[in-house]
Order: structure tokens, then C-alpha cells, then sequence
């Protein structure tokens, strides 16, 4: 696990690739099968986030503490082999021990073993680093991925359903009933709750994700040099 | 970046890298076998409990005294395939009958369980399992929408049989805002699901309690 001969690990660094500046579906535009169908509500997208974080986690681990004993040749395959091994134990698992919670995750943990974000962090992190700081980076990546798939939930059921939370009870248990709101008189337009309304949302948030990052940059680079106002104001954002 | 694949020692030949997936392959098939193993009688355990459960939530607890899962008849479904029905005795007479129904939804099979009493009164509707659109079709479920309760009590008397269909189609349930297909499959799973205990009326609701 500690050898001298992998690259220094920076877990800032780590946190904010996951988290913002290389988010899994913001930014690399990955995963877009699951996030476009299972956020319909904001629910779904955190029930489905937060098992995905989960398998992330565990791959990252067992395939960064197997990366010595992986060929490359054959290291999709072997990928492939250890992220579908630990998807089907956790289903398992899960629906033995922890029941309830398995009904509401059941059908999204079939579906995590498609998602290329799991075998892209294994290629691209995992097989090159120590197996704590790969496991660090799945929860990173993963909490992403959960960050993006509530915000694409929630706007969507806003405009879709015109409810908010609906179902996080099911999820979370009951004290959070209170969460789940109602909006008045708005029924919910249909388009949002299909899969092109999901397109038009994501679209939407990756715009505003741009214009945002237009901000922070030109906020830092004013930061950075305040001598040099007039050139700021010149220079294009981004 | 990529140095770690690239120092490695020689690329092994063809045979060494299908004997090391192989290796792989067989520690994952066996790791699955363990764990298979292992839960295969608890995931069982809690399949029985999900169908006691619904069972009794189409089935008041008071309307039987023996184990519904212990009493169960074969009836030929409206595609020549067979139902399993659960009969509610009360000292070996058949009060009631459990039995399920599949309606053909927007986008798959909706699997459901009713309650029916002799008189061919509908004591409850649940929905088992269905792939209807989330926020649109998912209203027949009951922790979403009460609709479904809306079948209590009613039957072929109360309610002519020609209107068992949703509102759009002449009949008496409401369709939901946006979804019409899924309400209108459930509707008609449920009346095909008392016409089937009407005709088997003889057959489900025998004086004697036969066990099969």
C-alpha cells in the first residue's frame, strides 16, 4: 500500500476534482444514462447517488490493492470482473440484512454495474494509486455524482411533478416527512418528467455550472493581481 | 503518469495472461458462490415476509384463521397460464380468496394482488411490482397516492361491470393527470381478476378445505 514509487497523493486536490472542478456528470459527462433516467425526483437521484458513492468506494479500494497483481493487458477485464463481483455481493447483502432499504435501492444497484464512471475511475485513479487514497477518491467522485443527480432531482420534480422531496421518507425514515413539500396550485408539466425534460434541465445547470466558473476564475485572477486591473477587464472569462 | 503499467517487468505472453484471468474469473465466481450461499435463505426468509405482508394488507387479519400461504388452489388464468390462489378459511370454510393479477402498463407487466370475499366484494388492490414512469404511473402505489384504495368494497353489484373503466373511457375511476395507459391497465387487471373468481367460484369457495 505505501511504496515509493507512486505518485504523491493530494487529497485536496482530490476533493475538489470530485466535488467540482472535474464532477463526474458536470464535467466529464459521464454517467448521463442513469443521472437522465432516475431523477425524476430528487429521492431517486440521492438514493441513487448514494449507492454509487458506496460501490465507488469499495472498487476503488479492491482494485487500487490488486493493481500489482493485474497484467495490463488484461486490466479492463479484471476491472470488470471486481466492480461486477462487489455490486452483486452488496445486492446480496443488502437484500438479506437491510430489506427495506434494499426495496427502495434494489433497482438502482442492478443498474450501477453499467455505469462507466466506476470502471473510468478504477483506470484512470485506482490502478495508479494506493488503495487509500483510491477509496478516497471514489467517495469524492461519488459524492459528485450524488451532488449533481439531487440538483438535477429537485429542479426536475419542481417542474415536473410540483412537489419536493417527495419520498425522501421512504429513504431517509420518517423524521424526514417534513421535508416533503407540496407545490401549491402547480401540478407539474409532463416534459420535465420524461427523459428530454431531463436534458433540457442538465443542459441548463451546465450552462449555469460555466457561468459560475466564469465568475469564481475572473474573482481569483482580480484576487491574484490588483495592480493589473486594466488587463482584467480586457481579457475574455474562462 | 502512466509508468506505473509501463515498468512493469517483460508484457506476459498470451498463456500467462489467460491463466491469470483465469484465476481471477474463478475467485470471483467463488466469492459469488459464498455469498449466494450465505443469503440464499435469508433473501427466501424475507421474499415469505414481503408476501405475508401484502397479503394481509389485501386480506384482513380477522377473516381467516389458518396460514394463507398454506392454502392455495391452481385456477387457469385468462392466458391459459395458471394463478395461485390463497384462500382465507375460517374453521376450514373458504371466506376469501388472495389472488394475482397482471395488468399491461405503459411500459411492462403491473403485478397485483387482490382480495376478493365470496359475495365477490373486492377487499383491497396492492400493487407488487411495476416499471410505470416515476411521478406520472408510480401513483398507483400506495405510499404515493390513495387511488387504488378506491377499489375497496366495490363489486360486479355495486358497480356494473361495464363501468370498470377510467373516467376518459366511460367508466368510473379517475385517470391521473398525465397518465392515463397505467390506471386504465389497472383497472382492467382487477375486473379480469373478479370476473376469474366468478367463474371459479365452485372451484375456490368448495366447503371442504382441501390442501393441494
Amino acid at each position: 500500500m505505501t511504496d515509493s514509487s507512486t505518485p504523491k497523493v493530494n487529497y485536496g486536490t482530490i476533493t475538489r476534482d470530485g466535488l467540482w472542478n472535474n464532477n463526474v456528470v458536470l464535467v466529464q459527462m459521464l454517467a448521463l444514462c442513469p443521472s437522465l433516467a432516475l431523477t425524476t425526483t430528487a429521492a431517486n437521484g440521492l438514493g441513487m447517488g448514494l449507492a454509487t458513492t458506496a460501490v465507488m468506494v469499495a472498487s476503488g479500494f479492491s482494485i487500487s490493492a490488486l493493481r500489482k497483481q493485474i497484467p495490463a493487458d488484461m486490466r479492463i477485464a479484471a476491472f470488470v470482473l471486481v466492480i461486477a463481483v462487489i455490486v452483486t455481493l452488496v445486492d446480496m447483502t443488502m437484500n438479506a440484512w437491510m430489506h427495506d432499504l434494499h426495496k427502495i435501492l434494489g433497482l438502482f444497484l442492478a443498474l450501477i454495474v453499467t455505469n462507466c464512471v466506476i470502471l473510468g475511475r478504477a483506470e484512470i485513479f485506482a490502478s495508479k494509486n494506493p488503495a487509500g487514497a483510491s477509496a478516497y477518491d471514489g467517495l469524492m467522485m461519488g459524492l459528485g455524482f450524488t451532488f449533481a443527480l439531487v440538483l438535477l432531482g429537485m429542479v426536475r420534480e419542481v417542474l415536473g411533478a410540483g412537489t419536493l422531496f417527495s419520498g425522501m421518507s421512504l429513504l431517509l425514515g420518517d423524521a424526514f416527512r417534513i421535508i416533503e413539500m407540496d407545490v401549491p396550485v402547480y401540478d407539474g408539466m409532463l416534459l420535465f418528467a420524461l427523459p428530454p425534460g431531463g436534458f433540457i434541465v442538465l443542459g441548463c445547470i451546465l450552462a449555469g455550472k460555466r457561468v459560475l466558473d466564469q465568475k469564481l476564475a475572473g474573482r481569483a485572477e482580480r484576487r491574484v493581481a490588483p495592480t493589473d486591473a486594466p488587463a482584467c477587464h480586457s481579457a475574455p472569462g474562462g | 503518469m502512466s509508468h506505473d503499467i509501463q515498468t512493469q517487468p517483460s508484457a506476459p505472453g498470451p498463456i500467462k495472461l489467460a491463466l491469470t484471468l483465469t484465476v481471477f474469473a474463478t475467485l470471483s465466481a467463488l466469492l459469488l458462490a459464498v455469498g449466494n450461499t450465505q443469503t440464499l435463505s435469508e433473501i427466501e426468509l424475507r421474499r415469505a415476509e414481503d408476501l405475508n405482508a401484502i397479503l394481509s394488507q389485501v386480506m384482513p387479519d380477522q377473516l381467516h384463521d389458518n396460514a394463507l400461504t398454506n392454502d392455495t388452489i391452481k385456477i387457469v388464468g385468462p392466458d391459459g397460464a395458471p394463478i395461485t390462489v390463497y384462500r382465507a378459511l375460517q374453521g376450514g370454510k373458504a371466506m376469501a380468496v388472495v389472488l394475482s393479477v397482471t395488468g399491461q402498463g405503459y411500459s411492462g407487466d403491473i403485478n397485483l394482488v387482490m382480495g376478493v370475499t365470496a359475495q365477490g366484494e373486492v377487499l383491497g388492490v396492492r400493487v407488487l411490482s411495476h416499471k410505470e414512469t416515476p411521478g406520472l404511473g408510480d401513483k398507483i402505489e400506495v405510499p404515493k397516492s390513495n387511488w387504488i384504495l378506491g377499489f375497496n368494497g366495490l363489486s360486479f353489484s355495486t358497480l356494473a361491470p361495464q363501468q370498470w373503466g377510467v373516467k376518459k373511457d366511460g367508466g368510473a375511476f379517475d385517470q391521473f393527470s398525465g397518465a392515463t395507459i397505467t390506471p386504465r391497465a389497472v383497472v382492467k387487471a382487477v375486473k379480469q381478476g373478479l370476473g376469474l373468481v366468478h367463474d371459479n367460484h365452485a372451484i375456490l369457495f368448495a366447503g371442504d378445505a382441501n390442501h393441494d
